[in-house]
């Protein structure tokens, strides 16, 4: 099962040339700078560079069984079993013979060992897989397929197209011209927007193989960081300097979008990359169970040596007072000297024969049951995703139960709440609303129900896959409505989408934002065809006619602007400004006649923005000849400036920008996935909070937190953090929860909380916050809440509020929020995601679970669970989560019920045996007990039980509460359940003991002898345990019934088996109860007895459940009942809060977009030479536009977000 | 648009966690095992099914209580066969260190076991250098008084005479035929327990208990009772019985007895005490007073416990608890 050796050996020994150093081992030096030779790999080699060769798994065939057992014996449940083995070999303590302890250690043992060696032949061949990708190697002058572990550091290799990029790389040159090349980062920081890199001008003319192979340029560098955003370095080369940032380098994860092909040199490798130094070492998961359960069985533990010891000195009293005198009859063992000594050892041997009360079958039980779970996650067909065909999968099968403890949920945004997929669904044009569809009754028409979309057959170049229902949009262009056609101009024009057409009639839009390429496409299909641009000109197909435009300017859009323009000539001469941008910015800025239409207008963005659509609001404004002539000057002026360039620009831009004529408004959908706002409204009613931590941008982020209902109109407030500095960020919090405090006052006893508040204990007054809020913090602001001063505040604030989302944030700074929560609040926390940007939140998580069939599989390789639809979530809690926590909490009640009722009887049959070690049972018995006279029931019951059924756990999502308030297994439950097993050991041993001792059988004989007692115990206690787990099964299947009946079959079986004259004739030394079975089980009185027993054991535990369930139910209980009586009860009302289309402003706008894209165009840069050679294009300012690009990236890097945003609501 | 892009060539691998059952289709199948729809039946406890169990088991048990509180006490008549028992207190049979003390394998006629006995058996297991048979403390402990009983038939004769004592039918049929065997052999029983030694405490070898070859050796049923040791160390042990001449008349009428005990068994240095006792047998052996009066007040609590629930769940039921809370 384990694969080729070699394979095991791991692919990172195969080469030698690329030796693996990966952390600076013990004497060694840390990195302090990288030198990378392009081409020389002799000179790199010095360093020992990591390869490119990745290695998670564990093992290999020659390492294996130590180093397993090494591990293995690291436990301490392990380490304990091997100690009591040991103890049970000297003949004075063992009490009980060695198989009883080995035969369950090695099964554990043996196990966990298979499974683990499975577990690290599947990530051997994922590193295997990962490793033998290809890539184009330059090695000596000439391109050699080479896999990508053997990539070395100084390599130049060639990425092609939509290729990985194998390791971190600079960039050398590209297809494109300038050497740029677009990359998607969606792996890395989640961010699906296309991203520009560029090569050093020097390096970005070496095209092609001949010159590269001559490239001999030195690099060096920082070390291998995690800092995704930044790198600083120099290239040397030619005796000249070049200063490297983050703009140059291609990161490994990244995927090359649009660029034809690019060279670069590999920087980092293999561990050393900055996706690799990101992820983070997995941590070993553990659920509050496993935690709980390890605190117990400590306790227990004491318990055992407190035992030990009372029944030790009960012993050398024994011995003194007793033992001594009775020597005549049982001398001493020879080295037994003194009463005192003969405690000591009888110490040992009580610690050996109590040592049930912890069997190591708990152990492999609680896995078997997590790994029934498991199977029930994968094998959930309502979890499976008909699209994508990806079944949900529990890859880590040790956390089931947590998944019923959840209270913090943590989501990214595009990819798991959204599908990133933006659709162009309704306008506004000239103040009429289209695109809502009606039935045939008028009524508003849901998705599944709606009528076939309308043909746009009659546009040849009309894309496919683009739907719109409502066909009197269609009907208005085909009339020739001057405003709709106007309207989609606008969105033909205004746009820095770049087009290719393979074949003709074949387009293909780029499009920077998801949005930009929406609108186009609609625009598109309505007839508007963008066909093709120069930087000087754009054509469009208007229908059916090709015009073209002359450009004039794009006035580019950025983050306060939040909105663009184009000023283009039409070939009437004419010239026009097209705007597109946020209702809040554009609004003011139009001709005061277009008034009336504007309050139209505003009614239809307010219901497009409660529907938590992306709103855009278009306008336009003609411009005459020398207006512009003047105001072109002026700009030109203004861009050439050496001062507050940006200022000026920005301010000759508002200029134009104003007096615009409405024209209408966009809006679009940001699909999200399936049955999102449902999930979350079900998860809230469920008491779990949904905290959105994504690295996008605000608007995006608040607007998906309407349109998921996450932020409803009713909330009081929506606070948004987005200070700069750390007394800024302070401030806004306290604000907040000054408002809070306020409200909370206002409702009632105000002074209390005021004297709380001068306590400062202010979390316990938040938690009484009156009202619904919500938290809108931006990452740069969050920088300053994580810091350790103030994140008990931000925790505070953040905690009380009912929606937190957290923008523009690191993959670094999700873990740090969830790491805080963890910290603080004691909460299961569950953080779920798509991307390698969520990889180190879901690591960090107590569950993380991944969103697969993506493209990349990053986080559902770092995930517990992975499934394809968010909607999954739900299911996942309410129903596995809950009821494996459910059958886990029962499971384990029971377990140490009946341990404990098993082994206590020893404790008091001391008192009688002299304190002596002597068992109560067979010893046989004591080994099977728990493997399998009492195994499978409880088994049973672990992985199928079900309270209440699955769509009831829907439909109250309350029924979820008690796994988060830990009340179905907690410390006081383990005392209960102790004290019921101890209650039963007392009557297990006590009841025999009152009727054995004055008792005889029914021929005369003695009945009081220490085998027939034996068997009368185990026997009742066999059928009390039975009986219990036949009360606590509230589920009985099939297998349960024969689980329970089997086991009690199965013990008469064996006890008559090893009580029968054939085994005693071979072996008379092992099977000494030889003929007690039939002697013993043919006395009445022996059925008397167990019948009593049973009974008296039994009795009180069902009058407490029965009076329970009569004063005090619980919710399942009633549920449970409600579904016997068979009352018809209504589903209880989900509180759903219909989002409002309330009069409240509020924008819509959200726009996935960055600057730098018009310059770029407007400089023609990113124009193929195909199409250059069209354009009149002359080199005014050659490299200016790049240089402020870059300027504009490393502002916005300092300072994203500009300026802080008031409230949203007013 | 982001979604006209082609996927990758990357080759999507689930490193399989579970172990084992990686399905070709990847779509679960559709089995009430694998959907967790399996029809069960779901008790739950209602007033309908506890309070009838209560009182039924409080009905029941004071019944069988009653029963064998009855049956124990026509136990004082001396009527049938009598059983004669000795008894001992404060012996400590069910010392670990005495349980294990023997070996069954030479107890069975096991001829290797017989000359090289268990070493679980020390410091009992040889003698000076011969192998004991039996070996271990249990054997080497037998109790080894006689108890003969005589009855005066009429006052003018003072001679007592003997009641005769069964001292076959004491120890169970597994006991006598398969657990306990003399070594097999063709000559006599000497011959057989040839090379082994007495019990340190023994008067007299193992081939020498008794004179009838079906009741000496290892199969001598004193020494097979004596072997299954006590539970507790308060026990009594089947001596004799004495059978029941016919029905017409008492076993042992009402008259003088005398009980002629052959002391050779030390018991006072721990405070060891010995009884003799005579009793006869129901169908559920001796008298039980115990049994009867446990089932009896199990049966009154149970009774009881059902009037409490039935006066709890009336006053509560009318309140309509259940259900309220949904």
């Amino acid at each position: 099962m384990l694969g080729s050796p070699m394979g095991l050996l791991g692919p990172c020994w195969v080469r030698w040339h690329c030796v693996r150093k990966s952390t600076p081992q013990c004497g060694s030096v840390v990195e302090e700078e990288r030198r990378a030779r392009a081409n020389d790999r002799e000179y790199n080699e010095k360093f020992q560079y990591a390869s490119n060769c990745i290695k998670t798994s564990k093992y290999n065939i020659l390492t294996f069984l130590p180093v397993n057992l090494f591990e293995q014996f690291q436990e301490v449940a392990n380490t304990y079993f091997l100690f009591l083995l040991i103890l049970q070999l000297i003949p004075q303590i063992s009490s009980l013979s060695w198989f009883t302890t080995i035969v369950p250690l090695v099964l554990v043992l043996t196990i966990t060992a298979v499974k683990d060696a499975t577990d690290d032949y599947f990530r051997h061949k994922s590193d295997n897989q990962v490793n033998n990708r290809q890539s184009q190697v330059l090695i000596n002058g000439i391109l050699q397929q080479e896999q990508w572990m053997n990539v070395c550091v100084g390599d130049i290799i060639k990425l092609e197209n939509n290729q990985f990029v194998a390791a971190d790389l600079l960039l050398l040159s590209s297809s494109e011209p300038h050497g740029l090349c677009y990359i998607e980062t969606a792996e890395l920081d989640g961010e699906t927007n296309m991203k520009v890199r560029q090569a050093i001008p020097v390096t970005s003319e070496l095209g092609d193989i001949s010159k590269l192979a001559k490239f001999d340029g030195e690099v060096i560098c920082e070390p291998p960081n995690n800092k995704l955003d930044k790198f600083s370095g120099t290239l040397y080369w030619k005796e000249n300097k070049f200063s490297l940032s983050n703009q140059n380098m291609l990161l490994r994860g990244c995927v090359l979008r649009n660029t034809e092909w690019c060279f670069g040199l590999v920087i980092f490798a293999g561990p050393d990359t900055k996706l690799m130094q990101n992820s983070g070492r997995t941590k070993f998961k553990r659920t509050s169970i496993d935690r709980l359960m390890n605190t117990l069985v400590l306790w227990i533990f004491g318990f055992l040596v407190c035992m030990g010891v009372i029944l030790a000195i009960g012993n050398a009293i024994w011995e003194h007072e007793v033992g001594t005198r009775f020597q005549v009859y049982l001398p001493w063992d020879e080295a037994v000297d003194s009463a005192f000594f003969s405690g000591f050892l009888s110490f040992w041997s009580y610690i050996i024969i109590l040592n049930t009360v912890v069997p190591i079958s708990l152990y492999v039980s609680v896995e078997v049951i997590r790994l029934g779970h498991s199977y029930f996650i994968n094998w959930d067909k309502k979890m499976f995703c008909m699209k994508k065909r990806t079944p949900a999968e529990a890859r880590t099968t040790t956390l089931n139960e947590e998944l019923g403890q959840v209270e913090y949920i943590f989501s990214d945004k595009t990819g798991t709440l959204t599908q990133n997929i933006m659709v162009f669904n309704k306008c506004s044009i000239n103040g009429h609303s289209y695109g809502d569809v009606f039935d045939v009754l008028g009524h508003k028409a849901e998705l599944g129900e709606r009528p076939e979309p309308i043909d746009f057959s009659f546009n040849p170049l009309a894309d496919k896959k683009f739907l719109f229902w409502d066909p009197s949009l269609l009907e208005a262009v085909k009339m020739g409505d001057p405003h709709t056609h106007e309207f989609f101009r606008l969105l033909s024009l205004c746009h820095t989408v770049m087009s290719e057409e393979k074949n003709e009639g074949e387009l293909y839009y780029k499009a920077q934002s998801p949005d930009e390429g929406a609108l186009v496409t609609a625009a598109r299909n309505f007839g508007f065809v963008f066909r093709s641009r120069t930087p000087k000109t754009i054509t469009v197909h208007e229908m059916g006619i090709a015009i073209t435009y002359q450009l004039l300017a794009i006035l580019d859009f950025n983050n306060i602007r939040k909105r663009m323009s184009v000023i283009v000539r039409n070939p009437e001469g004419k010239i026009r400004l097209y705007c597109k941008g946020a209702d809040t910015l554009l609004l003011d800025r139009l001709h005061q006649s277009t008034h009336e239409l504007l309050s139209a207008t505003m009614d239809h963005l307010n219901e497009y923005a409660g529907e938590g659509l992306r709103t855009l609001v278009l306008a336009y404004k003609d411009l005459d000849d020398d207006y512009y002539e003047e105001w072109a000057e002026r700009r030109l002026q203004a861009s050439l400036a050496q001062d507050n360039r940006e200022d000026r620009l920005a301010s000759i831009y508002e200029e134009v920008e104003s007096d615009m004529m409405l024209l209408g408004a966009t809006a679009i959908e940001d699909k999200l996935q399936q049955g999102v706002p449902e999930t979350i409204a079900l998860l809230t009613l469920a008491n779990i909070k949904i905290w959105v931590l994504t690295g996008d941008k605000q608007e995006t982020a608040v607007n998906i937190g309407y349109s998921c209902k996450m932020l409803t109109d009713d909330m009081t407030e929506v606070f948004i953090v987005t200070g700069h500095t750390v007394l800024e960020v302070r401030e806004e919090l306290r604000k907040a929860r000054e408002k809070m405090m306020d409200s909370s006052r206002a409702v009632g006893n105000g002074c209390s909380y005021q004297e709380k508040l001068s306590s400062s204990r202010l979390a316990s007054v938040l938690d009484a916050v009156a009202g619904e809020y919500a938290l809108v913090i931006n990452g740069h602001s969050l920088a300053h809440a994580l810091e350790a001063d103030m994140e008990l505040e931000f925790l505070e604030t953040a905690c009380a509020c009912k929606a937190v989302i957290c923008c523009r944030v690191t993959p670094l700074q999700k873990a740090q929020v969830v790491e805080l929560v963890k910290k603080y609040k004691k909460a299961v926390t569950l953080a779920i995601g798509d991307g390698a940007n969520d990889v180190s939140m879901i690591k960090t998580a107590h569950i993380g679970v991944g969103i697969s069939g993506q493209e990349g599989i990053q986080a559902v390789l770092a995930s517990d669970y992975s499934f394809s639809q968010f909607k999954f979530l739900q299911r996942l809690l309410l129903v596995h989560g809950r009821w494996s926590y459910l059958r886990m909490c029962k499971f384990l009640c029971y377990f140490f019920y009946k341990n404990f009722a098993f082994t206590m009887v020893h404790f008091w049959f001391g008192f009688f045996c002299g304190f002596s070690a002597q068992t109560v049972y067979d010893q046989y018995f004591i080994t099977l007990y728990n493997i399998v006279y009492t195994s499978l029931p409880v088994l049973a019951m672990g992985v199928f039980d079900q309270d209440v059924p699955e769509q009831r756990s829907m439909e109250y999502p309350k029924l979820y509460e008690p796994g988060q308030l830990n009340l179905l297994f907690n410390k006081r439950e383990f005392f209960i359940c102790i004290a019921q097993g101890i209650y039963t050991s007392v009557l297990m041993f006590f009841i025999p003991y009152g009727v054995f001792s004055e008792a005889t059988r029914d021929d005369g004989t003695q009945l009081a002898d220490y085998q027939s007692f034996a068997v009368t115990v185990a026997t009742s206690l066999v059928i009390v345990v039975s009986v219990q787990i036949g009360l606590d099964t509230g589920y009985w299947t099939a297998i349960n019934h024969f689980f329970i009946w089997g086991s009690l079959a199965v013990y008469f079986a064996i006890l008559f088996a090893m009580h029968s004259n054939g085994l005693f004739d071979m072996f008379p030394n092992q099977f000494r109860f030889v003929g007690n079975a039939q002697n013993t089980l043919a006395q009445p009185t022996v059925w008397l007895t167990i019948v009593l027993t049973t009974v008296v054991c039994i009795m009180p535990v069902v009058a407490f459940r029965f009076l329970r369930l009569n004063l005090k139910p619980d919710l399942s209980d009633t549920v449970r009942y409600t579904q016997l009586v068979r009352k018809k009860q209504k589903a209880q009302h989900r509180c759903m809060r219909r989002v409002g289309r309330t009069g409240s402003r509020r924008s819509g706008y959200a726009f996935s977009h960055q600057e730098g894209f018009g310059e770029l165009i407007m400089s023609g840069k990113n124009m193929r030479l195909s199409s250059l050679a069209l354009s009149s294009f002359t080199t005014r300012s050659s490299s200016s536009w790049i240089e402020s690009l870059r300027r504009k990236k490393s502002d916005s890097a300092s300072s994203p977000g500009g300026v802080a945003e008031k409230p949203l609501k007013g | 648009m982001a979604t006209s892009y082609s996927v990758k060539p990357e080759v999507y691998s689930r490193p399989h966690c579970v172990p084992g059952g990686a399905p070709k289709t990847r779509r679960p199948d559709n089995t009430a095992f694998k959907q967790q729809r399996l029809p069960a039946w779901q008790p739950i406890l209602t007033a309908g099914t506890v309070m009838p169990f209560f009182f039924l088991v409080g009905l029941l048990f004071t019944a069988i209580g009653i029963g064998i509180l009855i049956t124990s006490n026509s136990i004082q008549e001396i009527e049938g066969s009598v059983y004669m028992y000795y008894g001992l207190s404060n012996f400590y049979q069910n010392h670990r260190h005495y349980v294990k003390s023997r070996d069954d394998s030479q107890l069975s006629g096991d001829t290797r076991a017989l000359l090289n006995p268990s070493s679980e058996c020390e410091p009992y297991r040889r003698d000076e250098d011969k192998p004991i048979a039996p070996c271990g403390a249990i054997a080497n402990s037998l109790f080894n008084d006689t108890l003969e009983l005589y009855q005066i038939t009429n006052e003018s004769d003072p001679t007592p005479v003997p009641i005769p004592l069964k001292k076959k039918g004491i120890a169970w049929w597994t006991d006598k035929n398969v657990k306990f065997r003399n070594p097999p052999g063709e000559g006599s029983l000497e011959e057989r327990f040839k090379g082994t030694t007495k019990p340190l405490n023994w008067r007299k070898p193992v081939y020498m208990l008794d004179s009838e070859d079906d009741d000496n050796g290892f199969i001598n049923e004193d020494l097979i009772v004596w072997m299954r040791t006590a539970a507790l160390p308060t026990f009594r042990k089947l001596y004799r019985v004495i059978e029941q001449k016919n029905d017409l008349e008492p076993t042992l009428p009402a008259g003088r007895y005398y009980l002629n005990v052959t002391y050779n068994y030390p018991v006072h240095s721990f405070d060891g005490r010995k009884r003799m006792i005579l009793s006869t047998i129901s169908w559920m052996g001796g008298k039980n007073p115990f049994l009867a009066i446990a089932y009896i007040t199990t049966g009154s609590i149970s009774f009881l416990l059902g009037v409490v629930m039935l006066v709890i769940n009336h006053k509560y039921q009318s309140d309509g608890n259940i259900g309220v809370t949904l």
